[in-house]
């Protein structure tokens, strides 16, 4: 079939501008876009630099924007990204990180998150006799976080490392979760206190599922997120604003059976950090105003009439609440 | 056509202009919509990020509510699709899982069963009621009048719980729309992007660091304006947008749209109906450009 790929190219010895160039090309009907690309670099275009080693979406070295997302060329088949032979394939290096050459992405932003999360095990107390024995089960909840084959394509496409460098990023954060979640881990506290205060850490995602859509190993590192914020309330690291707007939002429905998204703000940065509240009140008036809320309904609690279901909801509440703890016992 | 209507809590809070042009334009448009005034919060992704299991009762009981009412479930919140279909794919999958959530709903009469069809009204319009038939309704062509789409993550993402399968242009139909109703819908970078909004109270700065560079690189591809099916994104795009303005240092002034405030300008309902007067960023200049095109 014919293959038409439209990849970027940046040329480092050149003046450092970035281009994109136009390969036409004729590939077997199942071919890989990695197929594709090395068929260019052998045949049409020896310049074309790309990185890829295993071919069978093992050694994660293969990972590009393909259609505007980061994917492992050599798993994405041309047929998953056109329906029609010679539409346009839109080839680019990873995102978030500097450009070496054409595709070929320096992962040293990446690699330096890793070692920020401490990557390796630190046992307490004295070492067992023999080898150290866990339980099948406490693996396997860390087992998808282990599938990870650090391909990066997460952190390319993560829009909170777009804006902010100091961001800890999917991959790392579920790298951090793979040892909290090992019971060998003596210093699961530690390991949580690091990962909420820290500049960029666990609370600073905002949730887009955007790694989960790109991970090609299903490691789903915004779910590993989540459970690293649960972790956290659950060992008591409890100063973030994270976790107390997780809990103004759930009261808040308990109460109503809906959310009060004018009290969250107030009760999730904390009733008395002043400086904090002040610096927002225009912004919460200019809304209350233009909207001709009635300010009042805000302000006074209960105000809000709840939902006539309401008690089933307290109940279903109650109960979940009290298997938790039965649970944690 | 009738639905069982879920309006989240932000259209019955902090957007009332989208629940009132939710009403009027559907009724226009002949969608029937029965309120579920006894349905509770999604929880926002929130609730089940701390309490999984809390969540999934409380999703449950509003789909049984739908299901006793006989109807299909529309929604108008990217987030609450989100939310509804990643439950719904749990409970439907998980008979174990089903039956244990529902022993705990039939103290109020209720039950789930598989199979509930849960549309966010986007979705409606599209493979529902149908682009062609939402064609003929236009009397307001919105000619020259430049849209952003601005989906949403939940309405994205992940997409193998979105349906994407079966109706792969999913992540299409916001511009489908934006055309069909004479309007033209403009391309830009931060369009399946995050608003930021879920981070907003814990830090401040990337969340609307996050809107403002959406917005702006909207403006730099000269849309007028986003229109969105998230109220969510709505809050952190327009409420907040003098203070996304302030924190990335560029004037914007980019009106936000609700989905249904789009429909109502190009099916003859009257601007203060739909409450274009209650943004905080002004609308005025859409309704300049769209009541200029009525008159043309
Ligand atoms: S879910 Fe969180 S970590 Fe994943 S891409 Fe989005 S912001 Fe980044
Ligand atoms: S989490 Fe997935 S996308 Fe991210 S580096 Fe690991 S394998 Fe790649
Ligand atoms: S070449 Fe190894 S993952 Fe693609």
């Amino acid at each position: 079939m014919k293959v038409n790929l439209n990849v970027k190219r940046f040329d480092p010895e050149s003046d450092g501008s970035t281009r994109f160039q136009q390969y036409d090309i004729d590939m077997p009907e199942n071919s890989t876009v990695l197929d594709a690309l090395i068929h260019v670099r052998e045949y049409v275009d020896a310049t074309l630099a790309l990185r890829c080693s295993c071919r069978s979406a093992i050694c994660g070295s293969c990972a590009m924007r393909v259609d505007h997302r980061a994917r492992l060329a050599c798993k994405t088949k041309v047929t998953d990204i056109v329906s029609d032979e010679g539409q346009e394939i839109t080839i680019e290096p990873m995102g978030n990180m500097p450009v070496i050459k054409d595709l070929i992405t320096d992962m040293e932003v990446h690699w330096s998150k890793v070692r920020q999360v401490v990557p390796y095990l630190r046992p307490t107390g004295p070492p067992p006799e023999r080898e150290y024995i866990v339980s099948n089960e406490a693996m396997l909840d860390v087992a998808g976080a282990v599938n990870c084959i650090q391909c990066g394509a997460c952190v390319s496409d993560c829009p909170v490392l777009e804006i902010d460098k100091s961001f800890i990023a999917p991959a790392a954060l579920a790298k951090a979760y793979r040892f909290t979640g090992d019971p060998r881990d003596g210093t699961k506290k530690e390991r949580l206190e690091m990962l909420s205060n820290v500049e960029g850490g666990i609370w600073d995602c905002t949730r887009c599922n955007m790694c989960v859509e790109v991970c090609p190993k299903d490691v789903r590192p915004m779910d590993r997120i989540m459970q690293l914020r649960e972790q956290a309330v659950a060992a008591g690291v409890k100063t973030n604003t994270g976790v107390r707007h997780g809990t103004s939002f759930a009261n808040s429905v308990r109460r109503l059976g809906r959310l009060d998204e004018m009290r969250l703000f107030p009760e999730s940065v904390g009733m008395f950090a002043v400086p904090r509240l002040l610096k927002e009140l225009p912004g919460a008036f200019r809304m209350l105003w233009s909207k001709r809320l009635m300010m009042w309904t805000h302000a006074i609690p209960f105000a809000h009439k709840p939902i006539p279901g309401i008690k089933h909801v307290r109940r279903i509440y109650d109960q979940a609440r009290s298997e938790k703890k039965e649970h944690s016992k | 056509m009738k639905y069982a209507f879920w309006p989240g809590c932000v259209s019955k809070g902090a957007c009332p202009e989208l629940y009132d042009s939710m009403i009027l334009t559907s009724a226009k448009l002949g969608i029937e919509l029965e309120e579920m005034y006894d349905g509770n919060c999604t929880g926002a992704g929130v609730i089940s990020e701390h309490e999984p299991e809390l969540a999934d009762v409380l999703n449950a009981r509003n789909f049984a509510i739908a299901q006793k009412m006989g109807l299909d479930l529309v929604n108008i919140c990217s987030t609450c699709q989100g939310v509804q279909s990643m439950v719904q794919e749990k409970l439907d999958r998980d008979e174990e899982h089903r039956a244990k959530i529902n022993a705990q709903l039939a103290e109020e009469g209720l039950e789930y069963k598989p199979g509930l069809v849960i549309k966010n009204f986007m979705w409606v319009l599209v493979e529902d009621y149908g682009l062609d038939k939402l064609k003929e309704k236009v009397v307001r062509q919105l000619d020259g009048l430049r849209c952003g789409p601005f989906y949403g993550c939940y309405i994205l993402r992940p997409s193998r719980i979105l349906g994407m399968e079966e109706h792969p242009e999913r992540d299409n139909y916001l511009e489908q729309i934006i055309e069909a109703v004479g309007a033209t819908a403009v391309d830009y970078e931060g369009k399946d992007k995050c608003c930021g909004f879920p981070i907003l109270t814990n830090n401040r700065k990337n969340s609307l660091t996050q809107a403002g560079t959406h917005i702006a690189s909207a403006k730099d591809q000269g849309a007028d304006c986003l229109v969105t099916p998230c109220p969510l994104c709505h809050l952190n795009l327009d409420a907040q947008q003098p203070s996304a303005a302030e924190v990335i240092q560029r004037e914007l002034g980019v009106p936000i749209i609700h989905l249904p405030q789009l429909l109502g300008l190009a099916i003859g309902i009257d601007p203060k109906l739909l409450r274009m007067n209650r943004h905080v960023v002004g609308t005025q200049a859409v309704l300049d450009k769209v009541l200029a095109t009525v008159e043309a």
